[in-house]
C-alpha cells in the first residue's frame, strides 16, 4: 500500500469516527444521559428502600443484628453460595430493565428520526455539501443504534450493578457485619455475568437488524410522517390478513404477526430472541426457577441463538432495508413536514 | 476545461419539464449569476450540478459525473444550498471541528478568523444564533474550504441588508480568486450585478440568455424617447417598452448605437430591467 492510498483509508476511518460523533452530539440526551439518569433513579430508589427497611425494622424493633450471622455462615454449604449468587445474578438483571427499556425507546425514534429529521429541518443540504457518502452517513446510524447505543446500556447497567452492591454492602456491615459481604459479592459471577451482557450486543444486534433496516428505510423514504408510516404499514397489513384469514380456513395471521409485524417494529428489545430460542438441556425440575433463568441467560443460549435460521433470515432482510435506505438517500431530500 | 459542461440537460416531474435541453458551459474564474423566476428550473439545475438529483442529458463537472462520483465531487465543490439549514442542536465549536474532520481541504485557522470577525462563540447552539449570524457561520465553515466551485442559491434570503453587503463583500474580498469559480442564483440582482462576470437567464427550463457582463453592456441599450420620437423608436423593434414621467423607454438587443443616440439619451440597461424585459409573460 502507498502513502496516498494509506493517507486515504485514514482519512476514512477517521471521517467514520467523526460521523458516529456528529451522531452522539445529536442524540447525547438518549444515549447517554438516558441510561444514566435511569440508574440514578434505579440507585434512588434502593437507598429509599434501605432506608425505609431501617425505618420499619427500627418501629417494630426488630432487631437484625441479633442474628448470629456467624453460626448462620458456618452452616452455608458450597452450594448454597452459589444459590444466592444466582439469585443476585437474577436480582441485577431484573433490576436493570428499566435500563433496557429506556433504551428500547430512545434507540426505536433515534431510527425513525435519524435519516427524517435533517430532511424536515433541510440541514441534509448542509451535510450533504461535505465529502461524505450516504453509505458512510447511513452505516455510522446503524452502528450507532447496533453497537454503540447497546455498550453504553450495558455500562450504566454495569454501573448500577456496582453501585447497588456497594449500597447493599454498607447497609449490610451497619447492620450485619463484616461476614454478609461474601454473600453479596462474587466477582467471578459478576464478571461472567457482565461478560455475558456484553457477548449478546453483537447477537441482539444481528437479531435487530430487521428493525433497524425498517425503521431507517421509513425514516429515508417518507416525505412526511415517518412514525406513521413505519407502525401503520404493518399493522394494516396484518389487519388485512388477519380478516382474509377469517373468511379463509387458513392461518397465515398467526406467523405474520409474530415474524413478520414483531420482527419490523420490535427486534430491538434486546434478547427478544429467547422467545424463538428452544433450549436443549433445559433444567427439567420445574420448581428449580435459578436453575432455569441461568440457563437461559448463559453463553450457551447466547451461542444457540446463532443457530437459529430466523436470526439470519432477518439480518439478511434487515440488510437489505438498510441497503435500500442508503439507496433513497440519495434522491430523497425534501420533506413537507 | 470547463468547470460545469450541461448537453441536453433534461428533468422533468411528471407532465412538467423542469429543465428543458439545456446547454452550458462555465469557464473557471467566472462569477456567474443564474437567474429566472420562481419555478423557472434555477434549483432544478443547480441540485443536478451538485448530484442531488437524477437527469437527463449529459453534465459534467469539475470533468466528474456528479451523480456516480457525488464524494469525490464534493470535495471540489461547496454549497450553500439555502439559509439556515445548519442543524440547530449543532454547537459552533463542534460544527468547525467536523468540517475540519472530513474535509480534507478545509483550513480551520481561516474559518476561526472568519469567526473572530463576528460576535459568533465557540460554546453557542446554532438555535442561539439569529438568522443573519447562522449564514455568517455557514460562509466562514464554506468559505475556509478551498474548493473549486461554489455554489451559491439564494443565499442571503430574509436577511437584512447589512448581512446581505457583507456577505458579499467577503466572498468577493477574501474567497474568490482567478482559480474558484462561484455559480450564485439570488431574486436580489441589483446586489449581485456588480459583482458577477457572467449573466444566465432562465426561463421555462430554457437558458434564454448566456452572456459575460461586458457582452450585455455591449449588446443591451436603453433609450428614454420623447413622445413624438417613440413611433421611431418602435420600427426599430424594442425589446420591452415602460412608460415614465410621460416619456417612454425602450430597451434594444443588438441595435445601432448611433442610430438610437438619435432617438434620445442612452443608457446602459440594468439587470433587473434586463431580467424584466425579458421574462415577460412570464406569469400571464
Amino acid at each position: 500500500m502507498n502513502t496516498s492510498s494509506m493517507n486515504m483509508s485514514a482519512m476514512n476511518s477517521n471521517k467514520f469516527a467523526w460521523l458516529l460523533k456528529r451522531e452522539f452530539w445529536e442524540y447525547r440526551g438518549g444515549f447517554f444521559m438516558a441510561p444514566l439518569i435511569t440508574t440514578a433513579v434505579m440507585l434512588a430508589i434502593t437507598i429509599l428502600a434501605l432506608l425505609s427497611a431501617e425505618f420499619t425494622a427500627h418501629k417494630h424493633g426488630i432487631q437484625l443484628g441479633g442474628i448470629n450471622i456467624d453460626q448462620v455462615i458456618e452452616h452455608v454449604g458450597e452450594g448454597d453460595y452459589t444459590k444466592v449468587h444466582s439469585a443476585i445474578d437474577i436480582g441485577l438483571m431484573g433490576m436493570s430493565a428499566p435500563i433496557g427499556i429506556v433504551f428500547c425507546f430512545v434507540v426505536f425514534f433515534y431510527l425513525l428520526g435519524a435519516l427524517y429529521n435533517d430532511r424536515a429541518d433541510r440541514s441534509v443540504l448542509f451535510w450533504k455539501s461535505l465529502p461524505l457518502s450516504d453509505l458512510e452517513t447511513v452505516l455510522a446510524k446503524v452502528v450507532m443504534a447496533a453497537l454503540i447505543a447497546p455498550v453504553l446500556a450495558v455500562a450504566a447497567m454495569i454501573a448500577l450493578h456496582l453501585g447497588f452492591l456497594i449500597l447493599l454492602s454498607i447497609y449490610s456491615l451497619f447492620r450485619i457485619g463484616v461476614h454478609a459481604l461474601p454473600l453479596l459479592w462474587s466477582p467471578t459471577h459478576l464478571v461472567a455475568l457482565w461478560l455475558k451482557l456484553l457477548v449478546s450486543i453483537p447477537v441482539n444486534a444481528l437479531w435487530a437488524l430487521p428493525t433497524i433496516g425498517w425503521l431507517l428505510l421509513c425514516s429515508s423514504y417518507v416525505r412526511s410522517k415517518p412514525f406513521l408510516w413505519a407502525v401503520l404499514m404493518p399493522v394494516l397489513t396484518g389487519v388485512i390478513i388477519s380478516w382474509v384469514n377469517l373468511l379463509q380456513n387458513f392461518s397465515l395471521s398467526g406467523w405474520y404477526w409474530q415474524n413478520i409485524f414483531g420482527r419490523l417494529l420490535f427486534s430491538i428489545v434486546p434478547f427478544s430472541w429467547l422467545q424463538k430460542l428452544t433450549l436443549t438441556d433445559m433444567p427439567d425440575s420445574a420448581d428449580d426457577d435459578l436453575r432455569v433463568l441461568n440457563h437461559v441467560l448463559s453463553l450457551d443460549s447466547i451461542g444457540a441463538a446463532l443457530t437459529m435460521p430466523s436470526l439470519w433470515i432477518g439480518a439478511a432482510a434487515g440488510t437489505a432495508m438498510i441497503g435500500a435506505a442508503i439507496w433513497f438517500r440519495r434522491s430523497r431530500i425534501e420533506s413537507y413536514a | 476545461m470547463s468547470v460545469v459542461q450541461a448537453r441536453n440537460l433534461s428533468k422533468r416531474y411528471g407532465a412538467t419539464i423542469a429543465l428543458d435541453n439545456v446547454n452550458l458551459d462555465i469557464q473557471p474564474g467566472r462569477i456567474v449569476g443564474l437567474v429566472g423566476p420562481n419555478g423557472a428550473g434555477k434549483t432544478t439545475a443547480l441540485k443536478a450540478i451538485l448530484g442531488l438529483a437524477e437527469f437527463d442529458g449529459e453534465l459534467s463537472v469539475l470533468g466528474m459525473n456528479p451523480r456516480s462520483q457525488r464524494t469525490e465531487l464534493m470535495q471540489q465543490v461547496s454549497f450553500i444550498a439555502d439559509v439556515a439549514v445548519l442543524p440547530r442542536w449543532l454547537r459552533v465549536g463542534d460544527a468547525v471541528d467536523f468540517v475540519g474532520g472530513v474535509h480534507p481541504r478545509f483550513s480551520r485557522e481561516k474559518c476561526l478568523a472568519f469567526l473572530a470577525r463576528t460576535k459568533i462563540q465557540p460554546t453557542q447552539r446554532v438555535r442561539e444564533l439569529s438568522k443573519g449570524m447562522i449564514v455568517q457561520l455557514h460562509l466562514a465553515l464554506i468559505m475556509a474550504i478551498d474548493a473549486k466551485l461554489l455554489i451559491l442559491d439564494e443565499p442571503t434570503l430574509g436577511l437584512d441588508i447589512l448581512y446581505r453587503k457583507e456577505f458579499y463583500n467577503s466572498l468577493l474580498g477574501d474567497y474568490f480568486d482567478e482559480q474558484k469559480t462561484i455559480l450564485v442564483t439570488t431574486h436580489q440582482i441589483e446586489e449581485v450585478e456588480h459583482i458577477l462576470t457572467d449573466l444566465l437567464f432562465i426561463k421555462e427550463g430554457r437558458i434564454v440568455l448566456n452572456a459575460s457582463m461586458d457582452e450585455v453592456g455591449e449588446r443591451f441599450a436603453e433609450v428614454l424617447v420623447n413622445p413624438d420620437q417613440a413611433d421611431a423608436a418602435r420600427a426599430l423593434k424594442p425589446l420591452y417598452e415602460r412608460q415614465i414621467f410621460g416619456k417612454s423607454i425602450f430597451l434594444f438587443d443588438g441595435a445601432d448605437r448611433a442610430h438610437l443616440a438619435q432617438l434620445g439619451e442612452l443608457h446602459k440597461p440594468s439587470i433587473a430591467d434586463l431580467f424584466v424585459a425579458t421574462m415577460k409573460g412570464t406569469y400571464a
